[in-house]
């Protein structure tokens, strides 16, 4: 367990949902209003109204913080202004739409960076946000909607959080609201109708979204009895990787992910961090570098193969390079060496894949390593395709 | 066979189909159930919040049962909405299901779905009542706590401690075109639940148990929805919103292994698992043993067991695994044997190539 803010930093609380107008940002608004009453000193940091009344209403009476306005490119935007946020100082600031990314220019990238800074300095946030920004369920989504959500949010900035609180809805209902043109005005309404919005896609979101949330809560049973501190991180997490291993985490799945420079990387690693996260393995990952492609590798290939690493360190996963001329062999040895118990790899491609029985890759690693099992992952494909 | 795109009807048409059966729904009947996971997380004033939004919009709207205690907040709700009065039968209240037949309004608020009824009533239970009240095509919004399902009781008594009596069969859930489960942090109602005896830490734990099964027997709920939905529509997608794990059955690889990992795995994302066995002609009796055994152990543990036909092993697998929404394919690849065939590829191989949208875990043995 890391407890790396153990006793310091605000407690994070998230409302989940799975669609827009589930009524996340309105049940964070009531509840805020019943803390404003017992006396906690709240500040609404960033509130996104969409024009909807009962919404709005729930803000009456609560403080909101300035927003900062930011040019980019001929345009005026608006973001949260957390230097303003951080010399007010909360108690408990509100904060919507965790995932969002910033206009370039705000200072971070994205809203959690912001939300993290917020934390760190003692000041408890609720925020909100959709199941489907989930970094570890990119690829199911979809697979579901057909849509690749860009604004991700990485699982363990979820795991940060004190509480996740599922908010729930049910489509029929969120259907009728659309309709109502309480969620989007009648244009988007339309738009929104034929993606995130068909049925079938409001049911399978939903049920992502209460076994998400079901997740959360488990994970906050079997850490609580450890850490018993209201503002710590339920991550799984990977201890460093020494040289030669020692005797800790016995009978434990240790999983590893061969990086290549392949376009299946990220679902590769997402599926790989989320299986790690559920059966609470350890999850590393290595890239073996053998020049294969001449020598030195060429510049936009480090380049892809540098995204990918950093991909896989953003969730959190332990990365290292291996130099070797065969890869199944290095892969054979450090999975050996650091006690692996199943390999990730991604689906070969169908050229590469035959022909010569020395240069298949699954194999050679299943002769080289005849105790480990090996996880083949393909790409998802986005429904009707 | 069919190509998939064939059988998916294209969005626009979709589109107009959902929308014209939901407006046949508006007139339908219907029973929709928000659930909790302990008394004090709130499902009353949801529930009757939603009562005071449906009136405030013209929908004709009573309220047939509230539970005996309230607070303020209910009251002020309760204040606006017109009641129809409980009878009272041997000292307790039933609903007045005549009465309120009588007064026919669109939609009816029944609190407390798991009250029993005294001899002497209509029905035995308040869920039959409710039963006929929709049968009647008015609809009944009502709130469960999860203790009262039938086929949680025992579950919820290892956590709790406490014994019901009244319970609604959990088919009664799968029933109802709408279950809304209302969540809230246990920290919210601990200061109600601590009555209920144990330290602050063990009441909390407790009630985060049943958070978590409230959770995912909703995910259950929506579930089934979304495979009748599908079904309904004939669209063949092969994605799910949950995990779902499949082991191929074979007499030579280490199933017992397989299956123990299929198991956990499965327990770890409460998933549902599945082993498969594809026929093979000429299978000696032992074998055929052996393959048993291993089904009767999958079962065992919680897994669906399928005995496929078919002439090859990989397209028979793999059509299965495509219908039933499988996400992760277990399989054993003997080091041995020519499994793994040198040039084409072995059966293990095939499937490899061949599993669109699926993990393949390969087992060596």
């Amino acid at each position: 367990m890391s407890e790396g803010k153990a006793g310091a930093g605000g407690r994070l609380k998230v409302y989940l949902g799975y669609a827009a107008g589930v009524g996340k940002t309105y049940q964070m608004l009531l509840d805020a209003q019943e803390a404003a009453r017992t006396g906690v000193d709240v500040l609404i940091g960033y509130f996104e109204s969409h024009g909807r009344k009962d919404t709005i209403a729930k803000t009456a009476g609560l403080e909101q913080a300035p927003r900062r306005r930011i040019e980019y490119r001929g345009g005026v935007f608006e973001e949260m202004d957390t230097e303003a946020i951080l010399r007010r100082a909360p108690a408990l600031c509100l904060v919507d739409e965790l995932a969002h990314t910033n206009v370039p220019g705000a200072g971070r990238e994205k809203r959690w960076e912001d939300v993290l800074v917020l934390l760190e300095r003692g000041i408890d946030v609720w925020t909100t946000v959709n199941v489907q920004h989930l970094e570890s369920i990119n690829d199911q989504v979809f697979e579901i909607t057909g849509v690749r959500v860009r604004e991700t949010l990485p699982d363990w900035v979820l795991k940060r959080a004190a509480e996740v609180v599922m908010v729930d809805a049910t489509p029929q209902a969120l259907l009728n609201r659309l309709r109502r043109g309480v969620i989007y005005a009648p244009d988007k309404a339309q738009r929104a109708l034929e993606n995130f919005f068909k049925e079938s896609t409001l049911v399978a979101l939903r049920e992502v979204a209460l076994r998400e949330t079901a997740h959360e809560v488990e994970l906050r049973q079997v850490t609580s009895v450890a850490a018993g501190d209201s503002g710590s991180a339920y991550e799984t997490a990977t201890p460093p990787l020494g040289d030669g291993e020692s005797g800790a985490g016995e009978g434990k799945d240790r999983i590893l992910i061969h990086l290549t420079a392949d376009a299946v990387m990220p679902l590769l690693i997402r599926r790989a961090r989320r299986m790690a996260d559920y059966v609470h393995a350890e999850c590393y990952a290595v890239y073996v570098e053998n020049g294969s492609w001449g020598g030195r590798a060429a510049p936009e290939r480090r380049a892809e193969v540098e995204r990918v690493l950093n991909f896989a360190r953003n969730l959190h996963i332990e990365t290292r390079i291996l130099e070797s001329a065969d890869t199944a062999r290095a892969l054979a040895d450090f999975a050996r060496l650091h006690r692996i118990t199943e390999i990730f790899l991604a689906r070969p491609r169908f050229r590469a894949w035959h022909i010569l029985p020395g240069r298949n890759l699954i194999r050679r690693i299943l002769r080289e390593a005849p105790d480990i099992e090996i996880v083949i992952v393909a790409e998802r494909h986005k429904p009707g395709a | 066979m069919k190509s998939l795109d064939d059988r998916r009807p294209d969005p626009d048409h979709l589109l107009r189909q959902v929308l014209e059966e939901e407006r046949a729904d508006a007139r339908r009947e219907r029973l929709k159930i928000f659930l909790g996971y302990a008394s004090g997380v709130g499902k009353s004033v949801r529930m009757l919040d939603e009562a005071r939004r449906r009136r405030v919009r013209g929908q004709d709207v009573v309220v047939g049962a509230v539970q005996a205690r309230h607070g303020p907040e209910l009251d002020a709700l309760l204040s606006a909405l017109e009641l129809v009065p409980a009878k009272l039968v041997a000292g307790r209240e039933v609903v007045d299901v005549h009465a309120i037949l009588r007064r026919n309004p669109r939609v009816c608020i029944i609190d407390g779905l798991a009250y029993d009824n005294p001899p002497g009533c209509r029905h035995a239970h308040r869920w039959q009542d409710v039963e006929e009240i929709v049968k009647a095509g008015i609809t009944v919004i009502t709130s469960l706590n999860l203790q009262y399902i039938e086929e949680e009781r025992e579950r919820v008594e290892a956590l709790t401690g406490k014994r019901v009596t009244e319970t609604v069969p959990k088919a009664f859930l799968y029933g109802a075109d709408e279950i809304v489960v209302v969540d809230v942090p246990p920290e919210s109602i601990t200061a109600r639940a601590v009555e209920t005896g144990g330290s602050p830490e063990e009441v909390a734990r407790r009630l985060s148990a049943l958070r978590e099964l409230a959770l995912l027997l909703t995910a259950d709920v929506v579930d089934r929805q979304l495979e009748a939905y599908l079904e309904a529509r004939g669209i063949d997608q092969h994605w799910g919103a949950q995990e779902r794990i499949l082991v191929c059955v074979t007499p030579r690889a280490n199933a017992a292994r397989m299956i123990a990992a299929a198991r956990r795995t499965a327990e770890s994302f409460h998933a549902e698992w599945f082993a498969a066995y594809v026929q093979q002609p000429e299978m000696s009796p032992r074998d055929h043993q052996v393959v048993e055994a291993h089904l009767a152990e999958a079962r065992a543990g919680g897994a669906g067991v399928a005995m496929l036909d078919g002439e090859d092993f990989v397209e028979t697998i793999l059509e299965w695994a495509r219908a039933h929404r499988i996400t992760q394919i277990f399989v054993g690849h003997s080091l041995r044997q020519g499994w793994w065939n040198r040039l084409t590829g072995g059966p293990v191989a095939r499937l490899i190539r061949a599993a669109e949208g699926m993990d393949v875990r390969v087992f060596p043995h």
